[in-house]
């Protein structure tokens, strides 16, 4: 079978609207996250990393034309035309369109907002973005809960590998809104601080806002510097709850040790872990129990979450274009937030930012409904 | 495409009716979708008490994968090797406008977590999951309408990569007062081909 490999890649975030601006935010380990108090979200102060409005209208490629589109469209065209134009793929039948999100524009069904009802629809918010570019083929929309982001690579893989594509975007993205804000606090599961994954002190999770895109190709005359090849991935079910996660962390469990068997390679290739950690308690115990089961205890880790918050549909593409930067660098970033370890089993929590040669990560998530997923990558070396 | 995989059995639940294999097991002539499925339950003897926290779509998935399933004679207490590949169009929004309710008004304010973790679509392939033990690969996608083209590409993947012996597929639509779900099962058994054509032609049904 082909080759893919992820390439050109966009991150529009609170850190900046590339992804090299925003990968040197997380080396000087600036966070994302700020105090908002805005009632009309939620009734009390929340943590949160927004896209701020008008510097994204104004990098919007269509100007004057910018109040058509919802907050989140404009996010993600924003992203997806950069990556577009920097990979010159063509835009013909054999490219596909992806789209990963959980909620997309959700904040249409709130009872103010200026847009139709009808705009509510995933199936729209791909058409419009389907639209824009003039891309051939209907997008594929991914809504599986938080592992949505890194799924999307896989199925892009699996699209390519069927030969039904041979380029595919994928383009995620979620974005702050009460629906969610009020959701995640029904839940009691928001932090009224900056997160702090598997530390001894987290207490829970902050939602921000991103959207990232990427190219997926089996082309190699279309790989960016930092293109990583997909050597293998998996996705399993806890098949026990459908909003805890399991105990045993066995879907997890399951998807790391198929990803790295189906990647061909031993579990000490592994150079570092980029972990889901939302900093709830319950995630990263089960994480810390999952990674111990593989036999990555002591294999370098980090959360992103300090960074941007947890941001759902995008979470799992943004942490692997971060992961993809991490390798080109040869540099492992600090988990932000944590500072003392506080899950029942072993972890190596990346503390300090440091040099180290990197070939290959893993990159894992898990959510509602009992999903899991994780990816391996390897560094292309051309 | 490759032809040896097989849509080994089918089950359609739309307008008051369900059917296996294009047999009626179920008729119930109602409006109320909650009336029908509650019935459904209750006449094909399921004998699952989460189905009643369950939300709307997750009913009609869990109802539609349970008739399926059932007829497989499969062991309830081991782990079976199926993949669930579900879809629709309106994703979870019949739950969502219910937990938008509940914020809209902040005088009247009243998210329920019970409510918020039903605003996913693929929380009904957890609730399958959970019955039948399986810990296998799983994933929901958004169409405008049914897409056999993809769900048959992707369900080929799964198979022909190992990542499961059989795929539980199709589409759960719930929206208003507008329901549809049609599930079927590909394997390496059975005696319809697996293609885009046979897979319109069931729905069309």
């Amino acid at each position: 079978m082909n080759n893919v490999y992820v390439s050109y890649n966009n991150i529009i975030s609170s850190l900046g609207f590339d992804s090299e601006t925003v990968v040197k935010a997380i080396h000087e380990e600036k966070t994302g996250l700020k105090l908002v108090d805005d009632k009309s979200i939620l009734p009390n102060d929340f943590y949160t990393s927004l896209i701020d409005r008008n510097k994204l209208q104004t990098a919007f490629p269509k100007l004057k034309d910018v109040d058509y589109y919802t907050h989140l469209e404009q996010m993600m065209i924003t992203s997806l035309n950069k990556v577009i134009k920097a990979s010159k793929v063509k835009l013909d039948d054999r490219v596909g369109l992806i789209i990963s999100t959980t909620k997309g524009n959700i904040d249409v069904l709130d009872a103010n907002s200026p847009f139709e009802k009808k705009r509510s629809y995933l199936s729209a918010l791909g058409k419009t973005i389907q639209d824009f570019f003039n891309l051939k083929n209907e997008a594929v929309l991914v809504s599986n809960a938080c592992v949505s982001g890194v799924l999307s690579l896989a199925i892009a893989k699996r699209y390519i590998q069927q030969e039904k594509y041979d380029h595919v975007f994928v383009v995620g993205g979620d974005i702050v809104t009460a629906f969610i804000l009020s959701g995640f606090n029904s839940f009691q599961a928001l932090s009224d601080k900056p997160c702090k994954p598997f530390d001894k002190n987290r207490t829970g999770i902050n939602i921000g806002e991103v959207a990232t895109s990427v190219l997926v190709t089996n082309d190699k005359t279309k790989l960016s510097k930092d293109a990583v090849e997909i050597l293998g991935e998996s996705s399993c079910n806890d098949a026990n709850h459908i909003s805890g996660p399991s105990r045993t962390g066995e879907g997890l469990y399951r998807s790391v040790n198929l990803a790295i068997r189906q990647a061909g390679i031993n579990v000490n290739d592994i150079d570092y872990i980029s972990a889901h950690g939302t900093a709830t308690l319950f995630n990263d115990e089960m994480e810390s129990i999952a990674f111990n089961r593989v036999g990555l205890g002591d294999v370098p880790l980090h959360s992103l979450k300090g960074y941007f918050g947890h941001t759902l549909g995008a979470s799992g593409l943004l942490e692997t274009i971060v992961g993809m930067h991490s390798l080109h660098n040869n540099t492992l970033y600090a988990s932000l937030g944590f500072e003392e370890l506080g899950v029942s089993q072993p972890l190596n929590v990346i503390k300090n930012t440091t040099k180290k040669t990197l070939n290959t990560f893993i990159k894992t998530a898990s959510g509602f409904g009992g999903c899991n997923t994780a990816v391996v990558f390897k560094k292309n070396i051309e | 495409m490759d032809n040896s995989f097989y849509i080994k059995s089918h089950c359609r639940i739309k307008n008051s009716k369900i059917s296996l294999n294009t047999v009626e097991v179920f008729e119930r002539e109602t409006k109320d979708f909650i009336e029908f499925i509650k019935a459904a339950y209750k006449s094909l003897d399921t004998k699952y008490p989460k189905f009643f926290k369950m939300d709307r779509l997750s009913k009609l998935a869990f109802i539609a994968a349970d008739v399926l399933l059932k007829n497989e004679n499969l062991n309830p207490e081991i782990e079976q090797d199926i993949a669930v590949v579900l879809s629709n169009k309106a994703s979870s929004l019949d739950t969502d406008r219910k937990h938008q309710k509940a914020i809209q008004d902040k005088e009247n304010y009243y998210p329920s977590p019970a409510v918020f973790v039903y605003t996913l679509p693929n929380i009904c392939i957890g609730e399958i999951s959970i019955k039948y033990k399986l810990y296998s690969e799983n994933s929901f996608f958004i169409f405008d309408s049914l897409n056999a083209e993809h769900l048959s590409i992707y369900s080929n993947s799964l198979l022909e990569t190992n990542k499961a012996k059989e795929v539980l597929c199709g589409w759960v639509e719930l929206d208003g007062d507008n329901y549809d779900a049609f599930l079927y099962l590909v394997s390496t058994k059975g005696k319809i081909e697996h293609t885009k054509q046979n897979i319109d032609k069931l729905y069309k049904l």
